[in-house]
């Protein structure tokens, strides 16, 4: 199988900062594969570099094979790479089955003379969308919710409701940026089976994650940068055995104090 | 009496509303004071100067070709002008010196090319007949021009509210790195908005130039003063908003004419949006972003 998103030597300095420095990053189809270190380490960074927020310095992102580097956000979007934000983003003053809509734009001949004309075909297209908007929303579990204006949902909606506006296009990728920030355990635990899910129906998913457990818990691999580079790539249960991963997180001496007392920590 | 200076300032006002709607559009959307907006409004007069004076054309073919010209005519300054401003994601301070100069080179090659003198449109353009009903009297221009605001209002609502396109312009307005990753090609939409601002505009300087039968280079200007008071008073970015000042801003000018003086009619506008901006500096409703009209 062909990887689904590469980064090749991707490189991101502001004012002589290397942001990111030649990440490799490799991410394969069907997987969750979680992005972590500590604060500043540049996870949102490569977000933003992959998602087509913010241009590269260096280097290249393959998505399905075709070299995206210059691609505005949109044409990403329609390549089927979908995100979320670390703090929400959605459209506060439109309804929740709104926002979802925005996800879905019409594959056939859309914009302003069927819109104007109104043909049948335009009619029968409407209706899926809003019906597959319906879908998505009931599998994040927001389907009473769907007339309400989005400002008005409690933070833990909110963030449903930006990844099923994500997803509502089955995207190939979906990148999470701290999808579980926020939320209590019961949710935590929700929002794992809701990412298993969504891999099990053919998205894959790239996450940026705190939460320890979670992450360990849904990831086929992790990924772990540090200071803008990328330090480990790997299974989770090598990640937790990796000695320069102990070290990002913990600094060099308490490391080495844990690993001699201890030569199995977790992470 | 009363009623019928209110009647003269709804129909006044219906005008003014539609010229601003365009502009807190764009606002609302580009989030950039557009000051090439007032040309606009020029553009969309002499488009229909030209075409019913030299191409003969009645007013219900001329106001709709008017407006799409000053709409491609906005297209193609928002290209020009605002566009490589927005890809480098500049200062709302360079693109509003960017369109304050760029205004300014347009008005005067306008004047330049067309001459600073008053052009009337040719007579007889709408029909003259005055409606009288209960004492009170309408000119059909007037009633064109009220129809034609309906209209065009009508249409902007709908196109905001229940279409595709309508959800796409929300979107950026509340978001547009959001809107971009949703798959909205924001680059289109804002080529979008600005066809359906300067469409207004246009169509606001045609029915303008019917209202007063003087169309020259510079009435854009003029327009943009009381551009700018519906539109602080509305609420910068807000339909509802810009809809009810604008109609309130043609009643107040009617009435001071009517009552005051005539000279004071600019006072009293820019009197009211001070005195606006001091209590309510987001405007009268204060909602800042673009929301449902």
């Amino acid at each position: 199988m062909t990887t689904l998103l590469r980064t090749l030597a991707l490189t991101l300095h502001y004012a002589g900062l290397f942001a990111v420095d030649r990440v490799d990053l490799n991410v394969q189809p069907g997987s969750v594969h979680a992005l972590i270190g500590p604060n500043g380490a540049g996870k949102t960074t490569l977000f933003n570099l992959i998602s087509g927020l913010v241009a590269p310095t260096e280097g290249t992102v393959l998505f399905r094979g075709l070299d995206v580097t210059s691609l505005p956000a949109d044409r990403r979007t329609a390549l089927g790479l979908a995100r979320t934000f670390q703090t929400s983003r959605i459209f506060g003053a439109m309804t929740v089955l709104e926002n979802v809509l925005t996800g879905l734009q019409p594959r056939c001949f859309a914009g302003l003379i069927a819109t104007v004309l109104r043909t049948p075909a335009f009619y029968r297209e409407e209706r899926a969308l809003v019906a597959r908007a319906r879908d998505t929303l009931h599998m994040v579990g927001l389907s009473a919710r769907a007339d309400l204006p989005a400002a008005t949902l409690p933070h833990g909606e909110q963030r449903l409701l930006e990844i099923a506006r994500a997803i509502a296009p089955e995207p190939a990728l979906l990148l999470l940026d701290e999808p579980a920030a926020g939320m209590n355990p019961a949710e935590t635990a929700a929002l794992a089976n809701l990412v298993r899910r969504i891999r099990d129906l053919g998205t894959s998913v790239l996450l940026v994650e705190h939460d320890m457990g979670f992450v360990m818990d849904i990831s086929d691999a992790v990924t772990v940068l540090n200071f803008g580079r990328c330090i480990f790539q790997g299974t989770p249960a090598a990640a937790r055995q990796a000695p320069e991963v102990m070290e990002a997180y913990l600094g060099q001496k308490v490391a080495a104090r844990l690993a001699a007392r201890a030569p199995r920590m977790t992470v | 009496m009363l009623a019928q200076q209110l009647i003269n300032g709804v129909l006044l006002g219906a005008s003014y509303a539609l010229f601003a709607l365009g502009f807190t559009l764009m606002f609302g959307v580009l989030r950039v004071i557009n000051l090439t907006y007032g040309f606009y409004f020029s553009a969309g007069a002499f488009a229909a100067l030209f075409l019913t004076r030299d191409a003969g054309l009645g007013i219900w073919a001329a106001l709709p070709l008017a407006a799409v010209t000053a709409g491609l005519i906005a297209v193609a300054l928002d290209w020009l002008l605002l566009a490589p401003l927005r890809r480098k994601r500049a200062p709302e301070l360079a693109s509003l010196m960017v369109t304050l100069g760029g205004v300014l080179a347009l008005y005067s090659a306008a004047t330049a090319i067309l001459g600073p003198d008053i052009r009337r449109l040719p007579p007889g353009l709408v029909d003259g007949t005055v409606f009288e009903l209960a004492g009170l009297r309408v000119a059909t221009p007037q009633l064109f021009i009220l129809v034609a605001s309906f209209v065009l209002v009508g249409a902007l609502v709908w196109l905001l509210n229940f279409t595709r396109l309508g959800l796409a312009i929300r979107a950026m307005a509340e978001n547009p790195d959001a809107a971009g990753l949703m798959g909205i090609d924001t680059g289109r939409t804002a080529a979008l908005v600005s066809f359906v601002a300067g469409c207004l505009a246009g169509a606001g300087g045609v029915l303008i130039g019917l209202n007063f039968n003087a169309i020259h280079p510079y009435m854009g200007e003029s327009m943009m003063l009381r551009g700018f008071v519906v539109v602080i008073v509305g609420g910068l970015g807000d339909i509802r908003g810009a809809l009810i000042a604008g109609l309130a801003l043609g009643v107040v000018e009617v009435l001071t004419a009517g009552y005051v003086d005539s000279g004071l009619k600019e006072a009293v506008a820019f009197a009211i949006l001070v005195a606006v901006l001091w209590t309510r500096p987001s405007g009268l409703f204060g909602r800042p972003a673009l929301r449902r009209a």
